[in-house]
């Protein structure tokens, strides 16, 4: 056997450890494993690589993904990421810790989570935030699964059709496993209709109602009366949100809203094709010990230093084992201290002009598609910030090729048979410029 | 390490920034109506790129990780995290992907995919694998959601019941619960082993499957899997695997040889990336070929041309559980692993791991209570000090005392008090990655703590003494909780 990068023992080193614990070689450390279920012969795999094969081997396997300039938002958006956090977040003491189990040599984690708790605090107006989450959709069903864990003899949970279709399979999945009771509350003229609301409502059965704070179709909600019918059937109303658009639109403590949940990936991480990303969660106060997942708290030590610690474990699996609030035994840590350098560089301001430079760019955008006259709207005077649909009077499948063959990825089309644009301040002035004249060429 | 004391936000003048954005060159867009515009102010940090910088520096000094020191964390893999994987997982080809992409732009990235299914497929012998699950608990969910998926395609309906082990790790019973399943336990037996006498009267009709961890908790194989597999597929149930401890069966045993239809493992512990501070993992679910029509939805396809395509749902799927394909870069580390690992060193990862932790079983059995002998696979279970000290009106030296000992000497602490079966359980995972000199000289601090309890188990009870901190207060942090910075 040659010797291996990852390995360290050496020939010699192997025979002196089987000797001390007594056995005659490696295959005899499976001597209680039945001869039946060891595996003979290779194992139908390549041979080892040097780091310049693999190297190589990704580069060419790279060259199988086009290059696109992206114009779809969806729920993944292509925000501006400082070159100060790749840097920081590859330090080895972030990188590769474990979950903070001892918290006299993991301060560094327990503290950045801390500073992530927060800052999820600040944007959405709420008492308590833990430590993440898988990503956004997972995190919608987790409050689902919260709220019918925090009222009574309560299994149904309403979702507004304005969610993005992967939090509504998610969500939809859990339930069914759960054995949650889903109803469905439409959208109407682009807005998460209260009347319907208030129809679902009237039963009183309803645990939850989770709405999107920005819908899927890009516009900004107005959740107006909501919290009061929900509470006045002792529901939770749950905001869906992109914590990005948190520092401009109305927060989910402004709406009176009692959990907040969505994805951090707005918050500068790289699209990376879905993941990794992160989950958040806030809640009132009220809710706080029916919260999944990890939570860090402030505390002092023996000598009386501030420090911090993973704290109101008894919630948890290792702990309640089957009567735990949830199974998640981990977060996104490394990407909750992502946001986290995010938004400290970003700061309030820097976050209000992500937006205004983004939304500047979707309008006019959307302005300049109106007036090729090959699209209409489809929610006249709805408001936006930088993702928004129209309807094409074209054949979207064709426009969507098209536009893939010039270079963009554009004109995502909704089940309705919109089309989905999103800008960002990563859109260059030219880039949008160059957009519109690829359509209007496919158009001609 | 050096104590820090500063939050971000303690950093914080007004009208300092850290970031660089571009000139609006669009035109200002409409304001937002006032209704639904933000009221409150947001408080965030307002800090300079440089004191980012510093302080964050600061913070990672307070860590430990697995390129500081010795992790010897029971059950978690603290094998080493090679640095080629950082590198590939940022290449700007795959980096930039919008996962709603159109297959054919991202062909690469999905051969990806079909590349890590078939080689994990031959890794474990089973038929299919869904990377979708973002953990260990995830891929636990989504594996139980499949077995439940399997159960009612069949128009089996009563099947409400899955059987745990007591001496499975926690999230297998809370698995179980968030997927509507009752938890039934079996206990062990002396030796360590799931107790088949036991098993068989909680074997019956209404039984969804089993969950396994095979080696145990305890790092001992399940030598009567033969005949638990064959018991319960007997009554019509399905083998769950919990992938946790999967490492030291690596290139020997494979779980689907064993009879298991179901089974999840975690990239960051198997497959070496890194755990991040508690994540991102990634917990892909394989299945054996009769449940491959449940497994969760998006799935990557190959036509027949030999492209690639993303199947986005599909009648018999389990449904969704993430939002897209799970944590591809995670993924793609672990791929680059494996390509470097290849077909020959691929045995040695899993006798390497049972080499280790044999060794340093072996040499501590004298000074820490071994309570069940015999070979181990890649983790074993002390039950405390075989002397802790303990005399009239001293108090004996107890396992967390050992764990905030052996920081001072500059080793990560095994994982404590679990599994609940012991005590003082000490559970110690040395992974095949850690030299013979690493081990010793955990051996010989080890077998110093020992000596010290005792000796004089004071010594433990103050301990750590060189730490930035010193066992915090947890009873008070969870009595009156803090969970966010005072001033906001």
């Amino acid at each position: 056997m040659g010797q291996f990068a990852y390995f360290p023992h050496t020939e010699g080193e192997v025979k002196s450890m089987l000797e001390r614990i007594g056995v005659s070689d490696l295959d005899a450390l499976y001597a209680d494993v039945p001869g039946e279920y060891l595996r003979k012969g290779e194992y139908d795999l390549p041979e080892a690589l040097s780091e310049g094969e693999v190297r190589s081997f990704f580069d060419s396997l790279g060259k199988k993904n086009v290059p696109l300039k992206v114009f779809v938002g969806g729920g993944c958006y292509d925000h501006y990421s400082p070159a100060v956090i790749p840097a920081l977040l590859s330090r080895s003491e972030f990188l590769t810790a474990y979950t903070p189990y001892q918290p006299e040599i993991s301060q560094g984690t327990l503290r950045y989570i801390f500073e992530f708790q927060s800052m999820i605090c600040a944007l959405t107006g709420l008492d308590a935030a833990n430590a993440s989450l898988y990503d956004g959709p997972t995190s919608a069903a987790e409050a689902m699964m919260l709220s019918v864990a925090s009222t009574r003899k309560k299994n149904r949970v309403l979702i507004s059709d304005g969610l993005l279709p992967q939090v509504v399979k998610v969500v939809e999945t859990y339930a069914k496993y759960h054995g949650v009771e889903l109803g469905r509350v439409p959208v109407m003229g682009g807005q998460t209709c209260i009347n319907c609301l208030r129809a679902e409502l009237s039963k009183d059965d309803v645990a939850g109602v989770i709405v999107p704070s920005i819908n899927r179709f890009g516009i900004v909600e107005d959740h107006s009366g909501f919290a009061e019918l929900i509470h006045a059937e002792k529901g939770l109303l749950i905001e869906y949100c992109d914590p990005s658009a948190l520092a401009v639109v109305k927060s989910p403590s402004e709406w009176d809203a009692d959990v907040a949940v969505g994805d951090g990936q707005s918050l500068g991480i790289p699209l990376s094709f879905g993941g990794p990303y992160v989950g958040f969660m806030a809640v009132r106060s009220e809710y706080l010990r029916k919260m999944p997942g990890r939570i860090v708290g402030e505390t002092v030590d023996r000598d009386g230093k501030r420090c911090y610690v993973l704290t109101l474990q008894a919630r948890e699996q290792h702990i309640r084992r089957e009567k735990a609030t949830s199974n998640i035994c981990s977060n996104e840590s490394l990407m909750a201290l992502y946001v986290t350098m995010y938004l400290s560089l970003m700061g309030p301001e820097g976050l209000r002009k992500v937006n205004e430079l983004s939304s500047s760019g979707a309008h006019y955008l959307h302005d300049a598609l109106l007036r090729t006259g090959k699209f209409e709207e489809v929610f006249p005077g709805k408001p936006f910030l930088k993702e928004f649909v129209l309807k094409p009077l074209t054949d979207p499948e064709n426009l969507r090729k098209k536009l893939l063959e010039a270079g963009f990825f554009a004109a995502a089309p909704t089940e309705e048979g919109y089309v989905s644009f999103c800008v960002t301040e990563n859109r260059t002035r030219e880039e949008v410029d160059a957009l519109l004249a690829a359509i209007e060429e496919i158009l001609r | 390490m050096r104590y820090y004391d500063k939050l971000i936000f303690e950093l914080s003048v007004p009208g300092r920034s850290g970031y660089s954005l571009p000139k609006n060159r669009f035109g200002a867009a409409p304001s937002l109506p006032d209704g639904l515009k933000r009221g409150t102010g947001l408080t965030l940090p307002e800090v300079s790129e440089v004191d980012v910088v510093r302080h964050y520096t600061n913070l990672s000094q307070m860590n430990f990780g697995v390129d500081t020191g010795f992790y010897p964390l029971g059950s978690c893999t603290m094998k080493y995290n090679p640095k080629l994987n950082e590198e590939i997982a940022s290449h700007p080809s795959f980096a930039h992907l919008h996962p709603l992409q159109p297959a054919e732009s991202v062909q690469g990235a999905l051969e990806v995919y079909w590349n890590m299914e078939r080689t994990l497929s031959e890794i474990t012998g089973m038929s299919a694998f869904t990377f979708n699950p973002c953990a260990g608990a995830h891929g636990e969910l989504t594996g139980l959601m499949i077995m439940r998926r399997y159960h009612e395609l069949r128009g089996d309906s009563a099947r409400v019941k899955v059987i745990v082990p007591d001496s499975a790790h926690g999230t297998n019973p809370a698995s179980a619960a968030v997927c509507g399943l009752e938890v039934v336990q079996v206990r062990s037996l002396e030796n360590g082993r799931i107790d088949v006498e036991a098993l068989k009267p909680l074997l019956d009709e209404t039984v969804a499957g089993i969950m396994m961890t095979n080696p145990n908790t305890l790092g001992l194989f399940e030598t009567e899997i033969r005949e638990i597999a064959s018991l319960v597929h007997g009554v019509g149930g399905l083998l769950y695997y919990d992938g946790a401890n999967m490492n030291p069966l690596v290139g020997v045993v494979r779980p689907g040889d064993m009879g298991f239809d179901i089974m999840h493992l975690n990239l960051h512990k198997t497959f070496s990336t890194p755990h991040g501070g508690g994540g991102p993992g990634s917990g892909p679910v394989g299945v054996a070929k009769h449940l491959e029509r449940c497994l969760p939805s998006p799935r990557v396809v190959r036509g027949k041309d030999g492209r690639f395509a993303v199947e986005s749902s599909s009648e018999d799927a389990a449904g969704q559980v993430s939002g897209f394909m799970g944590n591809f870069g995670v993924i793609l580390r672990a791929y680059a692993y494996l390509l470097m690992l290849g077909k020959e060193n691929l045995p040695l990862v899993g006798k390497y791991s049972t080499l280790s932790a044999n060794y340093v079983k072996e040499m501590l059995k004298d000074v820490y209570k071994l309570p069940i002998e015999g070979i181990c696979k890649h983790e074993f279970v002390f039950d405390g000090f075989v002397n802790d000290g303990s005399r009239d009106g001293v108090e004996g030296a107890t396992t967390l005392d050992l764990a905030k000992r052996l920081l001072d000497f500059g080793f990560h602490a095994p994982t404590i008090y679990f599994p609940l079966l012991f005590h003082q359980a000490i559970m110690i995972e040395p992974t095949e990655t850690e030299s013979k000199e690493t081990l010793d000289a955990f051996i010989a601090v080890m077998r110093k703590i020992a000596a010290e309890a005792a000796e004089d188990p004071s010594i433990l009870h103050e301990a750590p003494h060189s730490t930035p901190v010193r066992r915090p207060d947890e009873t008070t942090a969870a009595r009156n909780p803090v969970l966010k910075w005072k001033n906001l």
